[in-house]
């Protein structure tokens, strides 16, 4: 159970068909590259222009080495776990790193269809698709899609969805 | 017919007549805003100069202002309910429409402050819900319309069966069976919830800043100067439990008081339309209604206090019920089998079965066990580690560390007690779960209504093969969680509850 599928899994779920789109690893390095940058530049200022404590440089050494190992290292580990699947029961996804997580909505619940757009997105031609359920804590995000992928699932599911009447609670 | 989906759009005209607001309203606005306006106008008159003669004229002005503004507002002020929406225009510079539609109304709730009843006035508010939960319409509110008015409007729109215009009014009180009743021995346990608590803190927060305003400092007053002195000479013991005590006292009181004010007159009713309704409040009078087809399910709620004095509080898991503190409370804290029977009731529990929250529940694997323990030990063991290096390094703080070793057993009790809490079942109808151990909470919800499954895993529960199972729904919180039920069993637990949802889903 827990080997043998390129999705380590520990649940008796099969994992969601679909990967999501190569470039989403380009995407997920470039945000862990912006982060680290947030947390790398304050750092620099203040050790360049105050001449900040000897620490200082141990820091960001480390800040900087920390950020390039995950941008190596986890886009490719994400790109392996986030996967996706629409079946006529439900959205399914599978998401995370660490803590991973498994979401279902059933379609007949689905109230809205919404696609997003970053602007680190639209630069390498991504978009996110979120469903949303009538509960707060239900919407289901689909991210890292090819953008023309994106809109033609948003077009079927909200399709879909239209057909069901009710408010869907 | 076509109808404007929007919530402000261009009024159809369905030729429904336009209503007012009750007349009295011109006179019960300007006495409210001028109430709020006492201390204002108070300033205004006594500070100064006596020989000013312009002053009682500025008093006299705003109070001219505010009657016209009431009769402005009133004027203004229309409302009417079509066979598809409730509307609502008002105001006479910024003109506001609200336009809500009828099947979208999640909750009728009237609402009568003092001023109100003695104009035998009661506000209505309507809420609606939105797609998604979050960015709700918020409805409108009716303020105010005479209370006869009010209880009409809510039968009227609460009933979704009956969707034509309003009936020619029927004074008929329809049978209403009443489910619970207050109980004056519950006053017990209104010291024990922590409501009560930060009302208390309100009420004395409220009272420094009214002396405060008066320019009365509490250290002027005669005797609390002495006190405090007398008190700072006695031993620190005596002085602190002193305090203490009269902190206690103030907070029982309060709370006792509060409880009064709140749960007065309390009935728990279910209307001849399936209405839930709970009335209550002695000073303010509040009607609030949960409609049958919104209802999800029920959770019991036992903070530890009032766990500790074998206490619960029921609540509904309604639709379009947000999470606000007292969303959904069915029932004042009352004794543990009375909130369960409360509960039952409310589902419709027939007399055969037991109560849905006292369905007895799979307890969760040893692991789960273990995880309480590290989750409630390993950070009180970090303090503990920390103030012994904080003893060793400053000797002056090493009193701290025994202290904390104090923390060490009472982690021990809560993580054995959270474990005893753990559980799910599933019955024909629901799915009942419960966890939590400061509070703790036993939730039955309605099979039908779980519209989602969410699932986590962390590290250290994929070691020990858990998962955090989320029912999602669109009532209550959103979600409720079944913490670290076996991973197998939680995805047998999700597909029984959803027969369908997860059959290709299943590896």
């Amino acid at each position: 159970m827990q080997t043998g599928s390129t999705v380590p899994t520990a649940l008796p779920l099969r994992p969601p068909a679909h990967r999501v789109d190569p470039r989403a690893r380009s995407w997920w390095r470039l945000r862990g590259l912006g982060g680290t940058g947030i947390v790398a530049l304050p750092q620099l200022v203040v050790a360049l222009v105050l001449g900040g404590p000897g620490w200082l440089w141990g820091t960001l050494a480390a800040t900087v080495v920390a950020g390039l190992v995950y941008a190596a290292v986890v886009p490719g580990i994400l790109f392996r776990i986030h996967r996706w699947e629409v079946t006529d029961e439900a959205v399914y996804t599978l998401s995370g790193w660490l803590v991973r997580e498994w979401r279902i909505a059933p379609i007949s619940r689905v109230q809205t269809v919404d696609t997003e757009h970053g602007p680190l997105q639209q630069l390498l031609g991504l978009a996110s698709v979120t469903v949303t359920t009538a509960s707060a804590r239900g919407p289901v995000t689909i991210r890292g899609l090819a953008t023309a992928h994106a809109q033609e699932l948003a077009r079927q599911l909200t399709e879909t969805t239209q057909a069901t009447p009710g408010d869907a609670t | 017919m076509t109808v404007s989906a929007e919530p402000v759009g261009p009024t159809v005209d369905s030729g429904v007549p336009w209503r007012r607001l009750d007349a009295r309203m011109v006179v019960v606005e300007p006495v409210r805003t001028l109430v709020k306006l006492v201390p204002v106008l108070v300033v205004v008159l006594i500070t100064g100069s006596n020989g000013d003669p312009v002053r009682p004229w500025i008093t006299l002005g705003i109070g001219v202002l505010v009657v016209l503004a009431g009769v402005v507002r009133w004027r203004t002020t229309r409302y009417r309910i079509t066979a598809e929406r409730v509307e609502l225009h008002s105001g006479w510079l910024r003109r506001q429409r609200r336009s809500v539609p009828r099947d979208r109304i999640r909750t009728v709730d009237l609402t009568a402050s003092p001023l109100h009843r003695a104009f035998r006035l009661s506000v209505v508010a309507v809420r609606a819900a939105d797609a998604g939960g979050e960015h709700r319409n918020g409805g409108l509110t009716l303020d105010a319309v005479s209370t006869a008015e009010a209880e009409t409007l809510r039968r009227e729109l609460l009933d979704r069966r009956r969707a034509e215009p309003r009936p020619v009014e029927q004074p008929v009180e329809p049978d209403a069976e009443v489910l619970a009743r207050l109980r004056w021995s519950w006053l017990r346990f209104a010291p024990l919830t922590f409501s009560s608590l930060a009302g208390v803190g309100a009420i004395a927060a409220a009272a420094f800043n009214v002396l405060n305003e008066l320019g009365v400092s509490p250290t002027e007053v005669d005797g609390v100067d002495d006190a405090a002195e007398r008190l700072a000479a006695a031993p620190l013991w005596l002085a602190v439990g002193l305090v203490g005590l009269a902190l206690l006292v103030i907070a029982v009181v309060g709370s006792v008081v509060l409880f009064t004010e709140r749960w007065w007159g309390y009935r728990l009713t279910r209307e001849a339309d399936g209405t839930l309704r709970v009335r209550r409040g002695l000073l303010t009078t509040r009607s609030l209604s949960v409609a049958e087809e919104r209802l999800r399910g029920v959770g019991v709620h036992e903070p530890l206090l009032l766990r500790a004095g074998g206490g619960a509080q029921t609540r509904a898991l309604s639709t379009g019920l947000g999470r606000e503190a007292q969303g959904g409370v069915l029932q004042p804290p009352a004794p543990r089998a009375e909130a369960h029977r409360v509960a039952g009731a409310a589902l419709r529990r027939t007399g055969s079965e037991i109560d849905p929250t006292l369905t007895p529940l799979v307890p969760h694997p040893a692991a789960a066990r273990r995880r309480r323990y590290t989750r409630a030990l390993v950070p009180v063991l970090v303090l503990v580690a920390a103030a012994v290096v904080v003893g060793r390094v400053w000797p002056g703080l090493s009193w701290i560390w025994p202290g904390t070793v104090v923390l060490v057993p009472l982690a021990a009790l809560l993580a054995a007690d959270r474990y005893r809490a753990l559980g799910h079942a599933l019955t024909p109808q629901y799915l009942v779960s419960r966890l939590g151990g400061l509070s703790r909470r036993t939730v039955a919800l309605q099979r039908s209504g779980v519209i989602g499954w969410t699932v986590r895993q962390s590290p250290f529960q994929r070691r020990a093969g858990l998962v955090t199972l989320q029912a999602v729904t669109a009532a209550g919180e959103g979600g409720y969680r079944i913490l670290d039920v076996d991973a197998a069993d939680a995805v047998a637990l999700a597909d029984a509850t959803t027969p369908g949802l997860l059959r290709r889903l299943l590896g």
